[in-house]
């Protein structure tokens, strides 16, 4: 009897001792990304990036040590959603970060949104979360979908091209991406073809029915492992030294030591590359290298980026994370040393950022690298934020 | 009108060429269950050990022929050694146990190939002999390594059909597909004889898996998604029946490959664009499903069943 008498006794207590713990030890964040399968190397430049912030911020953020819980989403939108409610509901986080993928990002979001749960999305970047679905609860430190694209689109403009073939995956962020495109590309689309995804890697069909629209160029869009794949058999067919190809999210740190000769001279745009001359970029990719022995992706630097933007909040409530309102204030101000040079948020809390053109090009001992060319836009605003309700 | 032609035939050598891969990994398949009656989830993996076999051995021995051989063997090998080690205990078992055991392989090999070349994936380059594309018709370049997958497997399928139609093996693994219970009867190794199929089985996976490699590039669970249109392919061509597996193989590839090339083009003539562009790579990718539905349908044994089943 007693026993039982004790057992309930300690469980009041337990109860009682919540809100005594709800008075924030730690700041606790979820980041949520691919940890395995073929996307893993992605999920894992994101995290050692992540890890690094914390490092460079020593562990605390406004005087609190941080607690970061990593979750696997096995690149499948139902096991993301899973993932980000057992986050929200079992291990009570104040931040969700992370997301590579749009269609996970897009299944996730509304568990996170309806418990109040800050999310910081450090890629995924789908044109509905900057339109009608936006929340001042989520935040981008990367892009919206459309943007990179469109700023290839503008290149190629540049470029003379007259007409193109775009080929994608069929999934939520393919879709966008050949939207942003289409959106400032002023030349005629020849052919527009879309993939099964994630799993279709033979790209036979699409490569022939490109030869046979004979286009003056080919624009892109495969992530991660599917982008060296493509690339393999883009050369293989011997289209590379026929059509050029323009490429968004296709050549990356990630993929470039498998795409090799293959991605050299293929052009692309990024808000970030590891060239860009600013002092906490410079620091960033000289301590990733030292730490990991391998360069760091644009994954990895919007998921630094996203650690920082955390701390920024965290700092600007001295570490009462209970604030929600004066935090989301603090971010909306972008007010943190972004690597990519400084930006601003626009209503719909996307960043309206510059856009690079990036090149690959030999390094010193011969292994391609990426290479920052030129500007292509200064200060782009995504065209969905008038869709988007807050102001 | 010529161009229409050219891209025609082009995208039927794609099929034909995806076809004959997906033979090379349902024969094993198909063989295994028609003779031990073992569903084997795990051909797949040997699928992807092929492929990153050739990957190890290639660069290894400086000779992309060489490598392949070593990996063909290799994989022989490891097949066998599954064979004795795990399937052999699963023979008398239920359908449900085989499914079990057989995927927790996959799960085994998945962790293996992470262990051993890490998460990244591997290359497989190809010579230069074979990385090229050769015209084939004016102005039409086509892979040269696409041809030879052709060629290779279609000598590849013709060895088969000879050894099973023309030796005594063959013999016996056709007695053993028709009446398992009477052929160890007679007296024969049967014991021997699964083992032998079972690595053969797991050798043609394997085999499939390293033409694929400079294709595709070698990655963890690159089985999984190809393991389930070969399922579709034996369902559709009989199972435990060699000549139904190639001729649904070639079928599948073509519906697969065609269908995905020219049902955009055709839903746009019925319909808007944006309606066409949404439609056809959802349909398109089901297409080899509904294949199997109305084959299911109509002949549920497949095409060419095995007799005396």
């Amino acid at each position: 009897m007693n026993k039982i008498f004790a057992a309930a006794a300690g469980a009041l207590t337990a109860c009682v001792s919540v809100p005594a713990l709800a008075q924030q030890k730690s700041v606790k964040i979820g980041f949520v990304s691919t940890f395995s399968g073929p996307s893993a190397v992605i999920g894992n430049d994101m995290r050692n990036s992540f890890d690094l912030a914390l490092d460079h911020l020593g562990r605390k953020m406004g005087g609190l040590p941080v607690e970061i819980i990593y979750e696997d989403d096995q690149q499948k939108p139902e096991v993301g959603k899973q993932k980000t409610e057992k986050l929200i509901e079992s291990d009570h986080v104040d931040f969700i970060a992370g997301y590579i993928w749009s269609n996970v990002l897009l299944a996730s979001l509304k568990p996170a949104i309806d418990s109040k749960t800050i999310v910081v999305s450090a890629n995924a970047g789908p044109s509905q979360i900057a339109g009608e679905l936006c929340s001042p609860y989520f935040f981008s430190t990367s892009w919206q979908n459309d943007q990179t694209p469109a700023a290839v689109g503008l290149y190629m403009n540049q470029k003379g091209v007259r007409n193109a073939y775009l080929v994608g995956p069929n999934y939520a962020a393919g879709k966008d991406m050949l939207a942003g495109v289409k959106a400032t590309f002023k030349g005629k689309i020849v052919g527009e073809d879309y993939t099964r995804w994630p799993d279709q890697l033979d790209f036979s069909a699409e490569l022939s029915k490109v030869r046979a629209a004979r286009p003056d160029a080919v624009f892109v869009f495969y992530p991660g492992a599917a982008g060296v794949q493509f690339l393999n058999q883009y050369a293989q067919a011997g289209l590379k030294n026929q059509i050029p190809l323009y490429t968004a999210f296709t050549i990356d740190e990630t993929t470039l030591p498998r795409q090799g000769e293959n991605a050299l001279g293929i052009p692309g745009a990024q808000q970030w590359v590891n060239d860009l001359p600013n002092d906490a970029n410079k620091k960033f990719v000289a301590d990733y290298k030292a730490k990991y022995k391998s360069s760091p992706s644009f994954y990895g630097a919007q998921s630094y980026d996203a650690a920082n933007l955390v701390n920024s909040a965290v700092v600007a409530v001295k570490g009462d994370v209970a604030k929600k309102v004066d935090m989301i204030k603090a971010m909306e101000k972008a007010d943190f040393a972004s690597i990519r040079g400084p930006y601003r948020y626009g209503n719909n809390h996307f960043p309206i950022q510059s856009f690079y053109l990036q090149d690959v090009v030999k390094g010193l001992d011969g292994i391609p690298v990426l290479k920052t060319v030129a500007t292509i836009v200064k200060d782009d605003q995504d065209g969905f934020h008038d869709k988007c309700a807050m102001k | 009108m010529r161009d229409e032609v050219i891209l025609l035939v082009e995208q039927c050598l794609n099929g034909l060429q995806f076809g004959l891969l997906l033979f090379l990994l349902a024969a094993g398949l198909t063989l295994v269950f028609g003779i031990m009656n073992l569903v084997n989830l795990a051909h797949g993996s040997f699928y992807m050990l092929g492929a990153y076999f050739a990957a190890t051995f290639a660069p290894l021995t400086g000779s992309f022929v060489l490598g392949a051989a070593l990996a063909l063997a290799a994989t022989l090998v490891v097949g066998m050694a599954v064979e004795l080690i795990a399937i052999r205990k699963l023979y008398g078992r239920d359908h449900l146990d085989h499914v079990l055991g057989t995927f927790g392989l996959i799960l085994f090999f998945n962790e293996l190939v992470r262990l051993v070349w890490g998460p990244g994936g591997m290359n497989l380059p190809l010579p230069p002999y074979l990385g090229t594309s050769i015209e084939i018709f004016t102005d039409v370049h086509y892979p040269v390594y696409r041809i030879a997958i052709i060629a290779v497997a279609l000598v590849v399928a013709l060895l088969l059909y000879l050894a099973v139609m023309r030796t005594r093996v063959g013999m016996l693994i056709r007695a053993g597909a028709s009446n398992r219970e009477m052929v160890g009867a007679l007296g024969i190794n049967i014991q021997l004889l699964y083992t032998l199929v079972f690595g053969v089985g797991a050798a043609l996976a394997g085999l499939a898996g390293l033409i694929q490699a400079p294709i595709l590039t070698a990655q963890i669970g690159m089985g999984e998604n190809i393991l389930i249109v070969a399922l579709v392919v034996i369902i559709i061509g009989g199972i435990g029946s060699i000549r139904g597996a190639f001729i649904a193989a070639i079928f599948v590839g073509l519906v697969d490959t065609v269908g995905r090339a020219f049902l955009p083009e055709l839903f746009r003539l019925a319909m808007t664009p944006a309606a066409a562009s949404a439609l056809a790579p959802a349909l398109s990718s089901m297409l080899i499903y509904v294949l199997m539905a109305v084959v299911l349908v109509l002949r549920p044994q497949g095409l060419f069943p095995v007799d005396g089943k």
